[in-house]
């Protein structure tokens, strides 16, 4: 399974704005490269990336062979309660692969 | 007086060789302000997905005896602190000279009787990261006397000596062209502080020794196959040459 990380802030008010970012281990080959016999290396990158919040979903990306490898997202969200920010992604092979952190939220 | 003649010109011609570049400037200074920025910021450098990956492979039992490396060396950023800043080097078990990655596999071998991980592989990328991003901030030393001097003389020796199509040795970019450009890139001084790096070229990180296979081809030279004893001399001499810049692995390259 792919490494992930993912960066929330520790700790955030209630009804805080907070930044969550997250990097993924992925190769993310765009379908144009060819091998050294001539041969197309398949096309291979995460289509789908989900984000949510203590099960309801914030944040969904609908990836192509334009993002780079290793990809890398950002996004905003607003703190509500404590608990799990689960990421989970799948790509073209079928791979799935999932992350998650915890937040305290005080307030 | 032809002596004297003669005394000044080896003199001259000595010091035009096996000198540090001055001002020193790690790579890092030669990158545009993205790549930069990408290597400042700790979560959006790519290369620490493979330091996060080499610390969880640090804690995970291999071998025989089921010892993992923190069984032995307890807490890397105590333990392998400066670590980096010293390699390569002959150490005390080694029986020639090693690099980071030589000594991680040193270590696999032969204290948890595991199977050694493939050069430039994933494993030993993230490792080898790891291990090194400890000694961040640290400046390199290594040792270029007594056993090792031997090696340093031949890495010094490859670092002048020009080969391949395009007839070019390491100097004649890397000295005598550094911060010029060469088609739309900025020459570096050729340091290797920052490895292994994210390489955006790669879209992965890679090893010093991946770098020099690029150069080789580069020049249409050909390459050594990894762990080669030339890439191992080459490494001492560059670290020699860039004593004093502190290790900054995993550094971001493009």
């Amino acid at each position: 399974m792919s490494l992930a990380r993912i960066q929330v802030p520790a700790s955030a008010k209630r009804g805080e704005v907070i930044e969550v970012r997250i990097a993924i281990q992925h190769a993310m080959e765009a379908g144009f490269r060819y091998d050294n016999n001539g041969r197309t290396i398949p096309k291979n990158v995460i289509n789908t990336l989900v984000a949510r919040y203590n099960g309801t979903e914030v944040f969904r990306a609908e990836l192509g062979s334009g993002i780079s490898a290793n990809p890398y997202l950002q996004f905003f969200m607003t703190a509500e309660a404590s608990g799990d920010i689960e990421f989970s992604w799948v790509d073209d092979a079928g791979e799935r692969g999932s992350e998650r952190a915890a937040i305290v939220v005080v307030g | 007086m032809t002596a004297c003649l003669l005394a000044i010109v080896i003199l001259a011609a000595c010091s035009t060789q096996a000198a540090q570049p001055v001002p020193l400037k790690s790579g890092v200074e030669f990158a545009s302000a993205d790549v930069r920025s990408l290597q400042q910021d700790d979560f959006a450098n790519p290369g620490m997905l493979w330091v996060t990956r080499g610390a969880k492979l640090w804690l995970e039992p291999a071998g025989s005896d089921g010892k993992a490396c923190g069984t032995c060396h307890g807490d890397a950023n105590r333990s392998m602190k400066g670590v980096a800043s010293r390699y390569p080097r002959i150490d005390s078990v080694s029986t020639g000279l090693i690099n980071l990655e030589g000594r991680i596999q040193q270590c696999r071998e032969r204290r948890q009787h595991a199977p050694l991980m493939a050069y430039e592989s994933d494993e030993l990328l993230a490792l080898t990261a790891y291990v090194a991003s400890q000694s961040r901030g640290i400046p390199v030393n290594v040792e270029i006397d007594g056993s090792h001097r031997a090696h340093f003389e031949r890495g010094r020796a490859m670092y002048y000596q020009r080969v391949g199509q395009m007839n070019l040795a390491c100097t004649n970019c890397h000295d005598a062209n550094w911060s010029k450009k060469l088609g739309a890139e900025t020459i570096s001084q050729g340091h290797g502080n920052a490895y292994p790096i994210y390489r955006l070229e790669w879209q992965a990180a890679g090893s010093l020794q991946r770098r020099f296979r690029s150069c080789l081809s580069g020049v249409r030279a050909e390459m050594f196959p990894y762990g080669a004893a030339e890439y191992l001399d080459l490494e001492l001499y560059l670290a020699w040459r860039g004593q004093g810049l502190a290790i900054e692995t995993p550094g971001v390259r493009r």
